[in-house]
């Protein structure tokens, strides 16, 4: 276990190091400066504009530089941002996003989950047709359809919750309820094919033939073995909330991770656009490394990091 | 009969499907009675593993119509049992051991804790007595180092050890009645053996009744003493172990009998089989079913279905070849030395 997951965080840094990589260089390929109005400044101005920021130096020595920062936990400071460093700016726009993304999933595995479990048990049935149509909705209208919908709706017409901008707690659950909105389907869908797999188990039946009360044998035997395999979409959920909010912060204005990216982007800030892709595949990654992880602590078929337990079948 | 411990008269289940109602079990009868085993013999699709399953109501309730008859246990009829009574009945007076153990345990709990699952839903014991007495029933069923395996998990047993282990889930409470539905089709022969003389001795131990589903003739002799023998959802007939064997009156038994490999005959001879293929129990007609197959039909199989025939006070048969106006036909040689029960037990 200790050597997979050591061997595990190798990977993830020769990851990191690559998307590092990448972006860097790719980075260089979007039109235009760092600087605004560059037209308007002088060659000399632009000289000493390049030579604070260091691009005034050979592309592979800023990447080495930016890569030694980096060790040192530094993501180097804001072009546009008068001396603002990437880390502060990322730690002040974590709490939003985190807020919503968080309250996302929490909200879109309970209620996809209910919606799954439902729709399985009663299988064939009106609330099965309900449950399915909802989910196919759910995945297949983009997140900010449902968003603006709900603006309009829930923050305009029957103004029970703010429409936009960011100011108390009421402000976070809107754009929550409009990322939960993929995760719901999704697990529900997920669910409801895998417990009725489960369902069809001979075990379960074996469970019943042992006299247990019905509602045990799905809580402890169905629903159990149909959870494994959701565990594998956590990580894919886990980028569609991260992509999820670069939209929805921008829709509902919450000064979150994802609205500085887009706009970092937008004003060609090289530092923040980095930093932040750096910040969102770390993550990514760790979802994938619990991810892992937790599908071996759930089944114990799987032995993480080939383990003691030798299958005699 | 009054020692009969379950009786099972005029069973009658359908599944509704997309083509129809489908009619699993129709009209059957028999008995069980204390201590022995009985064996339902017939192919795929007769309607043994329905019978067995709707005694424990199994059945998925939404598409299962049981339109008829009763299954009786102890002077009350289960069928009209509830829910929660019939949740009582289930593993602790009436167990099931099931087809394919590979598939019969729960991969992610482990072993000790579902053989204790049933043994602390029927018996008021703590936690403790319950992990001892799941253990001590392990080590009745032969698993070695039984104290250690409890905490293993299905994946990590062999498939004979896995049947084991869904054998002793079955006893944990003692039951009267054990429900074995093909036991040993999904297991190698030489532990098909080992099963079958599990059962065979735990039996002796306990006195259970068994009642065995199988379609294998071999586990029929090695097993039972009284034989039933299904065609597509009725019992065409009923006899002790020497009497099917011996003096058996149906045709399809006959069938049965001679497309089994027999150990004192000579290799070349070729085994009959049973020509055609069972009918579709979704169109069934009013006659026989065994009618479109059977070497011997009449006129009268097409459109009558035959009564039983009792031949003796065991021995029952349903068939026109009864009847008093059929014509005497002579039975094909079945090889009758196959039934060598010292050899097998």
């Amino acid at each position: 276990m200790v050597k997979f997951v050591i061997q595990r965080l190798g990977y993830m840094v020769v990851t990191l190091l690559i998307i590092i990589t990448i972006t860097f260089f790719l980075m260089q390929l979007l039109p235009g400066t760092p600087f605004s109005n560059p037209e308007k400044l002088s060659d000399r101005q632009l000289e000493v504009m390049n030579a604070k920021y260091g691009l005034d130096k050979p592309l592979a020595i800023q990447y080495f530089t930016y890569l030694g920062n980096l060790i040192q936990g530094d993501l180097g400071v804001s072009f546009q941002s008068q001396g603002r460093t990437v880390n502060a700016m990322i730690g002040e726009r974590i709490g939003p996003s985190a807020l919503i993304g968080g309250q996302g999933v929490v909200i879109g595995l309970i209620l996809g989950l209910i919606l799954g479990v439902i729709s399985a048990l009663k299988h064939n049935t009106i609330f099965d047709y309900g449950a399915v149509f909802i989910a196919v909705l759910g995945m297949s209208i983009p997140s900010f359809v449902f968003a603006a919908l709900m603006q309009y709706y829930i923050g305009v017409q029957w103004g029970l919750l703010p429409a936009a901008l960011w100011k108390d707690y009421s402000y976070s659950i809107m754009p929550s309820l409009a990322l939960s909105v993929l995760v719901i389907a999704t697990v529900a869908r997920f669910i409801r094919s895998e417990m009725l797999e489960v369902l069809g188990q001979d075990y379960v039946n074996t469970a019943r033939a042992k006299g247990i009360k019905e509602v045990t044998v799905i809580l402890r035997h169905v629903l159990r073995n149909a959870l494994i395999p959701v565990v594998t979409v956590l990580g894919p959920l886990a980028v569609s909330i991260m992509t999820g909010t670069l939209v929805i912060e921008k829709i509902f204005a919450v000064p979150g991770l994802g609205e500085q990216f887009t706009l970092s982007i937008l004003v060609n800030d090289y530092s923040v656009i980095l930093g932040i892709t750096l910040f969102y595949s770390a993550l990514f990654i760790f979802v994938i490394f619990i991810v892992d992880i937790l599908y071996g602590i759930l089944d114990p078929r799987i032995s993480i990091g080939g383990g003691k337990k030798d299958g005699t079948s | 009969m009054t020692d009969a411990i379950l009786s099972v008269e005029n069973l009658d289940v359908s599944f509704q499907s997309h083509n129809g109602l489908i009619r699993a079990v129709r009209g059957v009868n028999f008995d069980l009675k204390k201590g022995e085993t009985l064996a339902i013999v017939g192919e795929s699709g007769s309607g043994k593993s329905v019978t067995a399953k709707s005694i424990m109501q199994l059945l998925p309730k939404k598409t299962t119509v049981i339109n008829n008859g009763s299954i009786v246990y102890e002077g009350e009829d289960l069928l009209t049992y509830n829910k929660k009574e019939i949740e009582k009945i289930r593993g602790s007076e009436i167990s099931m051991v099931f087809q394919d153990p590979m598939t019969s345990l729960n991969p992610t709990m482990k072993i000790g804790k579902q053989v204790m699952e049933g043994i602390i839903k029927h018996q008021d014991v703590s936690k403790k007595e319950a992990i001892t007495k799941a253990k001590e029933l392990l080590e009745l069923v032969g698993i070695p180092n039984a104290e250690d395996r409890m905490s293993s998990y299905p994946h990590e047993f062999s498939g004979g050890m896995r049947q084991r282990v869904v054998i002793a889930m079955a006893l944990a409470c003692d039951p009267k009645v054990l429900i074995a539905d093909e036991p040993t089709t999904a297991l190698d022969v030489t532990i098909q053996a080992q099963i079958l003389d599990l059962m065979k001795d735990i039996q002796k131990k306990t006195g259970t009744s068994i009642l065995i589903i199988t379609h294998d003739l071999g586990v029929v002799v090695n097993m039972a003493q009284r034989i039933a023998v299904m065609y597509a959802g009725q019992i065409v007939e009923t006899g002790t172990l020497e009497e099917l064997f011996y003096e058996s009156n149906h045709p399809y038994t006959w069938g049965l009998l001679q497309s089994m490999p027999k150990l004192h005959q000579d290799r070349s001879v070729p085994l009959i089989p049973i020509s055609g293929s069972p009918p579709d129990v979704s169109q069934l007609h009013d006659g026989c079913p065994f009618a479109a197959r059977c070497p011997y039909v009449m006129k009268v199989c097409h459109s009558h279905m035959p009564d039983q025939s009792k031949l003796s006070e065991t021995h029952s048969v349903a068939c026109w070849l009864q009847d008093e106006r059929a014509p005497r036909v002579e039975k094909p040689d079945l090889g009758g030395e196959t039934v060598d029960r010292t050899e097998t037990s």
